[in-house]
């Protein structure tokens, strides 16, 4: 292979790698819209705090790293549950407005807890997989991205069986759907809601010891939960096959701007923002994504 | 006790100040504000521009959230719109400030029209993101378009001045953010009596019904828009004057959210209610100073938990409210006020 090939495609891997993260954020964020119409601006503080309960479990707990893992997965569960049950519940039903600002303010208080438990300090796991990084043929993936990147794709898998094969899946699904149907059928609606909720808090909490593997942990680590915001929309609000693909399609954007315009541009990265600029076009063309239900409304 | 509120005619039932009693307080008010800074010392000083600041922003998104029902995330970098255009004009082409305002706010309305246009086919959480995507893309920007807005060291200004007086000093520019703050207030007041003030209203509360008796649906948002960001624009011109340079972390989403928190403590839709907003949520991270400042004496690590718990309190202010008092401190201000004016007979 030529080395402009090789370029290209070491870009396009580490793009599908950074999109699989992106695809398991954004799963939980449209379990969450389908459930309950709420769109969470906290996500990225889930996958914050997830992220340090692993770090907390390995470093002071000496927990080996899977136990770790499933012991943050554990935690962010009851977290979310918790939320839902405190801070959601009670506003069920009203404004949009109300309801995006109390998740903006639970990030507030998440990232301002977490500062005074762990302090602002720039975190590292100590070292969990193999050093020597994988070789696909010409193509060399650190191992710091390629081990990461299975739990991603694990996770994912797990979450959509269930969705697709579970009863609990099923009732789910049902309450997306049509709420009242479901409830007719003797769905336990308010479980469902706060089922949705933990499992966004469970996802987020994988995908946080992901990205803190990869980068690094501290208080700012939740600052990537906004570029999930692109993700969910190019894929639509409510498609979770449509969280995998625009995940994936972020990533591999965001790299090749990364890889092919930044080295042009003096000092500035493209980027930074080429997931918003999609995400701006997407919205002026096909507002409900590539898979999205179409909301039929006429004004 | 007062048991009502007798209008003998039309231009009484129309005034924006009803009662001798709310005339006398804001006559208080007015000669207070007047006289504040020959008596309060610098930092207050300092707060009480940040405020009128504040406040003015805070209205501009409140007409957009409260009046309309539009959803904007990106009112920041409206602010921005109007800073970098206000700078702009000032340095490069030495416009005096009595002009490089307004055009600053002319500005930011073009941004506001512009980023307001998807307004009509998208609602909601879509119209949330769309702002907030706005948002990124500005501050993105601000950062990297150097040969303008002089990338991450910014623009340094000349002090306003006009015939040769020189508005340097906080003492000073107080006076011209404190005026230009208090006529945009009485704007938005007559705003909301008005024809579109009225469109507004309806808009926000049935959108289809407002269609059906002729409001046109586009206009009235897309004004909206612009209304929200030209208030915005005139504050973040203040801005430069009163700071005298501007970098593109001037504007950053947090402030959006402090806006948009500023609206929801004070109150969705009411304009006293932008004023004690502003107020309470610039007072509180200062009295949390002043708290961690004592605790220090029996807990040396105080200070160094401030920041965090900054946030901890912001956050928890949003909720509480939220949850509890989502009609805000405007609310809060009218129970009191009826239950001393119903005094003895209050349940």
């Amino acid at each position: 292979m030529s080395e402009g090939l090789v370029h290209l495609v070491q870009l396009l891997v580490s793009g599908v790698v950074t999109g699989g993260i992106y695809a398991l954020v954004a799963m939980g964020f449209v379990v969450v819209y389908k459930a309950t119409r709420v769109i969470n601006f906290a996500t990225g503080e889930f996958m914050m705090l997830g992220a340090f309960f692993a770090w907390t479990a390995m470093g002071a707990l000496q927990a080996p790293f899977v136990v770790a893992l499933l012991a943050a997965v554990a935690a962010s569960a009851l977290l979310g549950m918790a939320t839902e049950r405190i801070v959601l519940r009670p506003l069920l039903g009203q404004r949009t407005i109300s309801v995006i600002m109390v998740t903006i303010g639970l990030a507030a208080i998440f990232k301002g807890l977490a500062q005074i438990a762990w302090s602002g300090d720039y975190r590292t796991y100590p070292s969990i997989f193999p050093r020597a990084p994988i070789e696909l043929g010409p193509i060399l993936l650190p191992s710091r991205q390629f081990y990461p990147f299975l739990i991603a794709v694990a996770a994912i898998a797990l979450v959509g069986l269930g969705f697709r094969f579970t009863r609990t899946g099923v009732a789910m699904r049902a309450t997306a759907d049509d709420q009242m149907a479901a409830f007719g059928m003797g769905i336990d609606i308010r479980r469902i809601f706060s089922l949705s909720w933990s499992l966004a808090a469970m996802t987020a909490a994988v995908a946080g010891v992901v990205v803190g593997i990869i980068g690094g942990i501290s208080p700012q680590l939740g600052a990537i939960g906004l570029r999930t915001f692109p993700v969910v929309i190019l894929g639509g609000l409510d498609s979770i096959g449509g969280a995998l693909v625009g995940g994936v399609i972020i990533g591999v954007l965001e790299n090749l701007a990364g890889g092919y315009v930044d080295p042009l541009l003096d000092g500035a990265s493209l980027k930074e923002v080429v997931p918003f600029v999609v995400l701006v076009f997407t919205l002026m063309v096909r507002p409900y994504g590539l898979f999205g239900t179409r909301e039929v409304e006429r004004l | 006790m007062l048991i009502g509120n007798y209008k003998e005619s039309y231009a009484s039932d129309e005034a924006i100040f009803r009662t001798p009693a709310t005339r006398a307080w804001m006559g208080a008010a007015a000669v207070a504000a007047l006289v504040f800074p020959f008596v309060a010392g610098d930092y207050l000083l300092y707060l009480a521009n940040l405020m009128l600041m504040l406040a003015l922003g805070g209205l501009g998104l409140n007409i957009l959230i409260g009046f309309t029902g539009q959803i904007s995330l990106g009112h920041a970098a409206f602010m921005g719109v109007g800073a970098y255009a206000t700078a702009i004009l000032a340095s490069r082409f030495g416009l005096p400030f009595w002009l490089s305002i307004p055009a600053g706010g002319a500005l930011a309305t073009g941004a506001g029209m512009v980023v307001g246009a998807p307004s009509l086919r998208i609602k909601g959480l879509y119209l949330a993101i769309a702002t907030l995507s706005a948002q990124v893309i500005f501050e993105w920007v601000f950062t990297n378009w150097t040969s303008v807005t002089g990338g991450i060291r910014g623009l340094n200004i000349a002090p306003a001045s006009i015939a040769g007086f020189r508005l340097d000093t906080d003492e000073r520019i107080y006076f011209l953010i404190l005026g230009v703050t208090v006529v945009h207030f009485l704007l938005a007041s007559n705003l909301r009596r008005s024809r579109w003030g009225r469109a507004f209203v309806a808009v926000r509360d049935r959108d289809v019904a407002a269609e059906i008796v002729g409001v046109n649906l586009f206009r009235t948002k897309i004004l909206s828009f612009m209304v929200s960001s030209y208030y915005a624009g005139i504050a973040g011109g203040l801005w430069v004057y009163f700071t005298k340079v501007i970098t593109p972390e001037s504007f950053p989403l947090s402030l959006s959210i402090q806006f948009l928190a500023i609206v929801i403590v004070g109150g969705l839709g009411s304009i006293k209610g932008t004023v004690y907003g502003t107020v309470f949520m610039t007072l509180v991270p200062e009295v949390l100073k002043a708290v961690t400042g004592l605790a220090r004496v029996v807990w040396p690590n105080a200070q160094s938990y401030l920041f965090p718990l900054r946030d901890v309190v912001f956050g928890l202010l949003i909720v509480v409210f939220l949850i509890f008092e989502p009609h805000g401190l405007a609310e809060v201000w009218n129970r009191v006020k009826r239950f001393f004016s119903l005094w003895p007979f209050e349940k």
